[in-house]
């Protein structure tokens, strides 16, 4: 009992001394894992300009906010007096000078039309139109608000619909799952490109725009017709359209291939 | 068992740490590091907040007025170059203005798609543990070691005295003292705060009524900001006590268990 005794204030020291060693190894295991997984990540493969394990990250939160998206959640609109003043950031895709006159909008994967579909200003200018004032977020992590005037884009597909995954005539208001499920829209040149998922592209609110703040739309704002879509970052509001394709394959989206994600929701 | 109490320089061993605690903690610790360092690359594509010191005018009449300082981080600290000691598996290679190759010792700027897919797919690390370790406390009752009672307010002040050598009077014998409390529960709530700002600017259109409810985008994005710098401040303040303290007590957060004396886990005891 005597050597139980003495020895007994000792044992909480040794079972520290033997933790602490444990814990030393664990530390190793800990900094050694760390060290693994960030090495891990920096050797993977680029997908798009980002490491491929960061793109599956990005493309899971994309299924998550799809899931999360309602077609009919309108986004807050403003009043006049709410207007901040015009940024302007890009020009990409526009280097070449604007030809108002020989600009037509070309239209691809239309229902019921196996050629591309030409249409003028006067075309667009003839269609329904409605003005929103909405806020414009930069991914750079600014925003302004400006309103916009234009077609919006279900009304212009009413007119021009996207082909069906079923082959039956399309129905956006209905069954908009069986429309393809993509976008592509680029500028003449071909030099900017985003691709749009259709849920995002038939919001009610997303406009193709010919008119911002009361006055046409200026060359650097995208004249003669920009795409306005508030549920996207202002990366995917494309300016100067010059082709509209809807499509069964995800398209290719500029910004997407330099590391940002492709779907870009708000 | 009857035994004579140990002698009082005999130490013994308190349990400090749940392991669960022990996990939460180090899990953290990486993934917070991955998040201000990413979510810094998103802020530099639009770095505007400045420091505004204030000052009194007494022309043309006498009216506090704020100067800016700014900006907050001086170009030089996004992409730092490296000294010429610092061997080459430390540093990483980035391009100077003139685009000439330099050896830097990170690099930060220029790098807002690095930042976002950082961000947004480590940001799934940080809530889901954060969210269990809230669970944790709740579950476990431990909460109770961490939330301060009224008091606390009176008490930091002692602890902060006690800490600066302005005191002399002993701090009482607890898991937490009551600036620790005040300081970790501050820690969580901005842990929340973070989450909440942060899809406020993530997602201001499908949840445009956080972001309304935070002022606005730019409010959000400035609140999300400064309590990144706050949580900076925490972790510098955070680390020198955890210095100052010593060994014994890190180690607890390894190990879990603490040695200490045996009147004082008489009182760690009876207090929790």
């Amino acid at each position: 009992v005597s050597t139980r005794l003495d020895r007994r204030p000792d044992d909480d020291r040794t079972k520290m001394t033997r933790m602490s060693r444990r814990s030393l190894l664990w530390s190793l295991i800990y900094f050694g894992g760390i060290y693994g997984a960030l090495r891990w990540l920096n050797k993977s493969p680029m997908e798009g300009d980002v490491i491929a394990p960061l793109r599956k990250g990005l493309q899971f939160n994309e299924k998550v906010w799809e899931r999360l998206y309602s077609a009919n959640r309108r986004v807050p609109t403003y009043n006049a007096s709410q207007v901040t003043p015009e940024r302007l950031n890009e020009t990409i895709g526009m280097d070449e000078e604007l030809d108002r006159k020989g600009w037509r909008l070309i239209l691809e994967g239309v229902h019921g039309a196996d050629k591309p579909i030409y249409l003028t200003m006067k075309d667009i200018l003839a269609m329904p139109s409605f003005e929103m004032t909405t806020e414009f977020f930069c991914i750079e992590g600014w925003s302004v608000i400006q309103k916009w005037k234009g077609v919006a884009m279900r009304e212009f597909m009413k007119r021009y619909p996207p082909l069906t995954k079923s082959g039956q005539s399309p129905d956006l208001i209905n069954a908009p799952q069986d429309l393809v499920p993509y976008v592509l829209i680029t500028t003449p040149s071909g030099g900017y490109y985003v691709g749009l998922d259709m849920p995002s592209a038939i919001h009610e609110q997303t406009m193709l725009c010919y008119e911002m703040n009361g006055k046409p739309l200026t060359e650097e704002h995208g004249a003669p017709l920009r795409l306005v879509i508030p549920v996207k970052y202002g990366i995917k509001n494309l300016k100067r359209i010059g082709k509209i394709k809807f499509t069964t394959e995800r398209p290719k989206d500029y910004w997407a291939e330099q590391g940002y994600d492709w779907y870009a929701g708000l | 068992l009857t035994d004579a109490p140990p002698e009082p320089d005999q130490k013994v061993l308190y349990r400090k740490h749940a392991l669960a605690t022990r996990w939460f903690h180090w899990i953290n610790f990486p993934v917070l590091f991955i998040m201000i360092w990413s979510g810094l690359m998103i802020y530099w594509a639009n770095s505007v907040f400045v420091i505004r010191l204030p000052y009194l005018a007494f022309e043309p009449h006498l009216a506090l007025h704020f100067t800016a300082i700014g900006p907050l981080f001086p170009d030089k600290w996004w992409s730092p170059t490296a000294p010429g000691w610092v061997p080459d598996f430390l540093v990483t290679m980035g391009q100077n203005d003139a685009g000439a190759n330099v050896r830097q010792l990170y690099s930060m700027d220029a790098r807002l798609a690095d930042g976002m897919a950082w961000h947004f797919v480590f940001v799934w690390l940080f809530a889901i543990n954060g969210l269990l370790y809230v669970t944790f406390l709740i579950f476990s009752r431990e909460w109770k070691a961490i939330v301060p009672k009224p008091r606390a307010v009176l008490e930091s002040i002692h602890v902060v005295l006690y800490d600066l050598h302005l005191s002399k009077k002993p701090l009482p014998v607890r898991k937490y003292n009551a600036a620790q409390q005040i300081a970790y529960t501050g820690v969580i709530l901005m842990g929340g705060l973070m989450l909440l700002t942060g899809i406020a600017i993530y997602k201001p259109s499908e949840q445009s009524w956080l972001t309304r409810l935070f002022g606005g985008y730019s409010v959000a994005r400035f609140i999300h900001f400064w309590t990144t710098m706050c949580f900076l401040g925490f972790f510098l303040i955070h680390v020198g006590q955890v210095i100052k303290t010593g060994w014994n007590n890190f180690r607890g957060m390894i190990t879990g268990y603490e040695l200490v004396t045996p009147s004082e886990k008489a009182q760690l005891v009876e207090k929790s």
